[in-house]
């Protein structure tokens, strides 16, 4: 029974019900905003204390696949926003297909993500006893900040935390989008009672705009510079 | 029981001016702009971010009080990143 989108007790219309949990799902996304807006703030601060570092440890970051896997969580968004929309019109053999395709291009960012934290393993840029920072890079950089090796660390950290928690965020909405492709499977989401398939559409455009910004502030602003 | 249904022809519109977007400020990061690359790169983000919300997440087609909390959601953001940028931008005694 509560699971078909029939109306509960204490609402007094199905259209009260949904705009309920639609409100609800966004309040929960603003303590997000405010999560991740806190660490976004850290970012900023510390990359107004030590630009140099900041600026060199940006500049090793792979610009052709953070764009590659900007463009393909866009997608996802897109294919996320086509599910949610064949669910709400009734085309119910579409809604598997597009939430398969959104799990797909979700799988792919994942994977380029895989690809680039291995780079950086091997490159010696993951904060610890082994960090390096590659002379080339940081020649020029040294003789503005002596203590660049450091302070790049805080760069890294600060890469790593943010795109880790960003992926971690992810790999929850993969979770969410096999659930729903079960039930998509079964049947479950008519124009009557598409509110999952929303919600988790709202989750996932929210992991989309955190990338949104994370792509311009890790990989872009500093690359104009020089060494 | 009725609900706005945002057609997949806006959706198609939506992304495909992401995808221009995202190509612009990739080219943008290449200029030389001074101070102002960040503001260019941060201001595109913007632009996206508001457009995936206003219609990949329905909030244009959503009601006034779901408009309102978000609002509220992003104003109380701006606070947390204002009032913390100007505390730190105005450390001139320290050597940032």
């Amino acid at each position: 029974v509560h699971r078909t989108g029939e109306l509960y007790g204490h609402y007094q219309t199905l259209e009260q019900q949904r705009e309920a949990s639609s409100l609800g799902m966004w309040v929960f996304l603003i303590t997000e905003m405010l999560f991740f807006g806190g660490i976004f703030l850290t970012y900023t601060v510390n990359r107004q204390a030590y630009p140099v570092a900041f600026g060199a440890g940006s500049r090793t970051l792979d610009l052709a696949l953070g764009g590659f896997n900007t463009a393909v969580l866009l997608a996802s968004s897109f294919t996320m926003a086509m599910a949610v929309w064949a669910s709400q019109a009734g085309k119910k053999k579409l809604i598997p297909l597009f939430l398969t395709l959104t799990l797909i291009l979700g799988g792919i960012f994942l994977g380029v993500k895989v690809i680039e934290y291995s780079q950086k393993f091997e490159h010696h840029l993951v904060p610890g006893r082994s960090f390096h920072m590659p002379e080339d890079v940081s020649a020029a950089a040294l003789a503005q900040d002596p203590d660049l090796q450091t302070h790049a660390q805080l760069f890294f950290s600060l890469y790593f935390g943010m795109t880790g928690l960003h992926a971690l965020h992810m790999i929850v909405g993969a979770g969410l989008l096999i659930w729903l492709l079960r039930g998509s499977v079964r049947g479950r989401f008519t124009p009557d009672y598409s509110t999952p398939v929303e919600l988790v559409g709202l989750y996932w455009h929210f992991v989309d705009i955190v990338w949104i910004y994370l792509f311009p502030l890790l990989y872009l602003i500093d690359r104009h510079k020089s060494g | 029981v009725s609900e706005h249904i945002v057609s997949p022809r806006i959706y198609l519109g939506i992304i495909l001016t992401l995808m221009v977007l995202t190509g612009a400020t990739v080219w943008a990061a290449t200029l030389e702009l001074g101070p102002l690359n960040i503001v260019v790169a941060l201001a595109i983000a913007t632009c996206k971010a508001t457009l995936v919300i206003l219609y990949f997440m329905h909030a244009r087609y959503s009601p006034r009080r779901t408009q309102l909390v978000i609002i509220a959601g992003i104003f109380w953001l701006a606070i947390l990143i204002f009032m913390t940028m100007a505390d730190y931008l105005t450390r001139s005694w320290q050597h940032m």
